[in-house]
């Protein structure tokens, strides 16, 4: 009450040089005003700085930048003191508990705050099963046929997506390189499925740079379009192995959740052969986290069981799904089961799709 | 009254023309009606009063032609015809239309026509073939994309994942029987122990002999032995042959020990036993084998 009182005396005379009516810069030895949002706090705790706050006075109302500059950090450090004094309060008061303390709390982060998406595959569910039993992915899950991919670009490539192409296809047993002469797509599709292909990866280009990748899964399978970021070739790499053998890999497929995130992980898995060679010991990882999918290729030895060492050999990407297609690729009359709109999928920052 | 030659005199050379751009060497003109583009006396459509060009609209092409008498007429000034689509017979028109017309003018018509013609076939072949789309990138967007590619990357925390994925694929046997630790095999011995089956255990034990891994025969001696015991392993170093050698010897012994009744404690020790050991790996051998006979007698 004495707040509102107060306020309204002191309204008149410093209305014209302060802007926002609730922040008036009051004589000193007003204390504890509540109203005043930034500088409760400060009244409480006296700092033992030179020269102690006023209260009720914001650090936006000093004309003169360099002062303004100065009360400000003061202000940060008072802040900061006050919260690791209430660290410190907290511990010992944990510590005096003993075993009765509450139990810690877990932070929260953004995965534990994720909207639970309602197409989450639950593993045992019959219809999820069911569905990619017959799905287009069933022939090579019920090993009916063998990966064979055809890698190849925009047109003109540069050469650091030839060279990202290639370290590609050293990677993904069975893939080959074709140079793009300015061929159609659709025209491109026919050919391969003539000449036994599963999977057709383009990688597409942009001012030298690989940044988008579309991944159709040949027989009339799915067709998925990404987003290429952070291209690591195997030159870069710090502290890595030798070239990548010829041995097919194990695959890993972390995070893949709901029902597309899952489809996606099919797509992933059947890039590879059926059998990894363990002798190889390298494995390839599409881990996803927050609809990214990082992939990266290890070579791995266990020192013993409890311990794995890792090399990383081999290019690394990130992955971002942009759109994933029915059929085979065509950008026109072709039937998108997902596509990401911005406004739908940025809107909320816990909301994930894959 | 139409006076060309004051005309050029002042938009050309004196005062400002609209339609001229300049540069260091040449000089264009930006009238649409100019047959050539440059900025010349006899190209100019200003300073001309009989004139023709050559216009394209939307793939049609059109001659225009002006002439003296309709000068004063500005919105009749351009007579237009259209030229047919056959390449010959639209030349033929052009010679029609422009019979007794001065020569440089028909050439060029004939000549901006031909150009023409030719980036209109140009611009129809290229529509057949594929088209690139220029999809704008939205700064902010992208910057955010970044961002948040950044934060997830380090909240994947990777190295962890595919080691834990890694080593839970070594717990569930996927790989079968390339890598022999000596703690699965132990697990399974303890797991045989509980069934109190004697054929098992040997299995185990066999198992055991083929890695040779110390820490593993080590355990297994321990079993009976007192915690004093260890006291005075510490002091020795072991060495691995020595180990191999009496892991024979050891097996018979184990299987004295498991005959006891005393298994279910033994289940427990054991285990405490071989982390003992981990913290000193190489010691505790050699002294085992000194050990064992008490064990031994303890059973008898």
């Amino acid at each position: 009450m004495d707040v509102v009182e107060e306020h309204d005396i002191q309204d008149k005379p410093t209305k014209k040089k302060t802007k926002k009516p609730k922040k008036q810069p009051k004589p000193p030895h007003e204390n504890g005003n509540e109203s005043m949002i930034e500088k409760t706090e400060p009244e409480h705790v006296d700092p033992p700085a030179e020269f102690s706050f006023p209260p009720t006075f914001s650090v936006s109302e000093i004309k003169n930048k360099q002062r303004r500059h100065l009360m400000f950090m003061k202000l940060k450090q008072e802040k900061r003191k006050q919260k690791v004094a209430m660290k410190k309060k907290k511990k010992k008061e944990r510590d005096a508990l003993g075993d009765k303390a509450p139990p810690k709390e877990v932070p929260k982060t953004i995965e534990n705050q994720r909207v639970y998406d309602e197409t989450t595959v639950n593993p045992e569910d019959e219809e999820v099963a069911f569905d990619e039993g017959t799905d287009e992915f069933s022939a090579y899950f019920n090993r009916l046929t063998n990966p064979k991919v055809l890698i190849t670009t925009s047109d003109r490539p540069r050469g650091r997506t030839v060279r990202f192409c290639n370290q590609l296809a050293t990677v993904i047993p069975d893939a080959h390189v074709y140079y793009r002469r300015g061929l159609a797509l659709k025209k491109v599709i026919p050919q391969c499925i003539a000449r036994g292909f599963t999977y057709l990866l383009v990688i597409n280009e942009d001012r030298k740079v690989p940044n988008g990748m579309v991944l159709c899964h040949l027989p009339d399978g799915p067709t998925a379009h990404f987003k290429v970021s952070s291209v690591r070739l195997r030159k870069e790499m710090k502290r890595r192995g030798k070239d990548p053998t010829e041995h097919s890999p194990e695959v890993i497929l972390n995070n893949f959740t709901t029902r597309l995130g899952h489809n996606m992980g099919r797509l992933f898995a059947a890039l590879f052969p059926h059998d990894p060679q363990f002798v190889g010991r390298q494995v390839a990882t599409f881990h996803n986290q927050r609809d990214f999918i990082f992939f990266r290729f290890h070579r791995y030895i266990f020192k013993n069981e409890k311990r794995v060492g890792m090399q990383e050999l081999g290019p690394r990407f990130t992955l971002k799904l942009r759109s994933l297609q029915k059929g085979t690729f065509d950008s026109k009359f072709g039937e998108y089961e997902w596509v990401l709109k911005r406004h739908e999928n940025d809107v909320c920052r816990r909301r994930f799709n894959l | 009254m139409q006076h060309d030659d004051v005309i050029w005199d002042i938009i050309g050379n004196r005062a400002f023309c609209s339609f001229k751009v300049k540069t260091k060497v040449q000089n264009f003109c930006r009238n649409e009606y100019n047959i050539t583009g440059l900025c010349n006396r006899s190209s100019c459509p200003l300073a001309n009063s009989q004139y023709a060009t050559i216009r394209e609209e939307k793939g049609q092409c059109f001659l225009y032609m002006k002439v003296i008498e309709r000068a004063a007429f500005p919105a009749r000034m351009w007579e237009k015809v259209k030229l047919s689509k056959n390449y010959e017979k639209a030349l033929e028109q052009i010679d029609q239309n422009l019979i007794y017309w001065p020569r440089f003018i028909r050439h060029k018509c004939k000549q901006r026509f031909t150009k023409i013609t030719q980036y209109l076939i140009r611009i129809r072949k290229l529509t057949l073939k594929r088209q690139r789309k220029l999809v704008p990138l939205s700064r902010k967007v992208e910057a955010r994309e970044k961002r948040k590619e950044e934060k997830a990357l380090i909240a994947a925390q990777l190295d962890n994942a595919i080691e834990k994925e890694l080593l839970e694929r070594l717990k569930q046997g996927t790989y079968g029987d390339i890598y022999n630790f000596p703690i699965h095999a132990f697990d399974k011995a303890l797991e045989h122990q509980d069934e109190e089956s004697e054929t098992d255990s040997e299995e185990e034990e066999e198992d055991d002999e083929d890695v040779g891994k110390k820490e593993f025969v080590a355990a297994d001696e321990i079993e009976e032995s007192d915690l004093s015991d260890f006291e005075d392993m510490d002091n020795l170093k072991a060495g691995s042959d020595e180990q191999e050698e009496s892991s024979e010897e050891d097996e018979s012994e184990e299987e004295m020990e498991e005959e006891t009744e005393a298994s279910g404690s033994k289940g427990k020790m054991p285990l405490k036993g071989a982390v003992f050991k981990k913290k000193r790996a190489y010691v505790e051998i050699e002294f085992e084998q000194e050990t064992e006979p008490v064990p031994k007698s303890k059973a008898t």
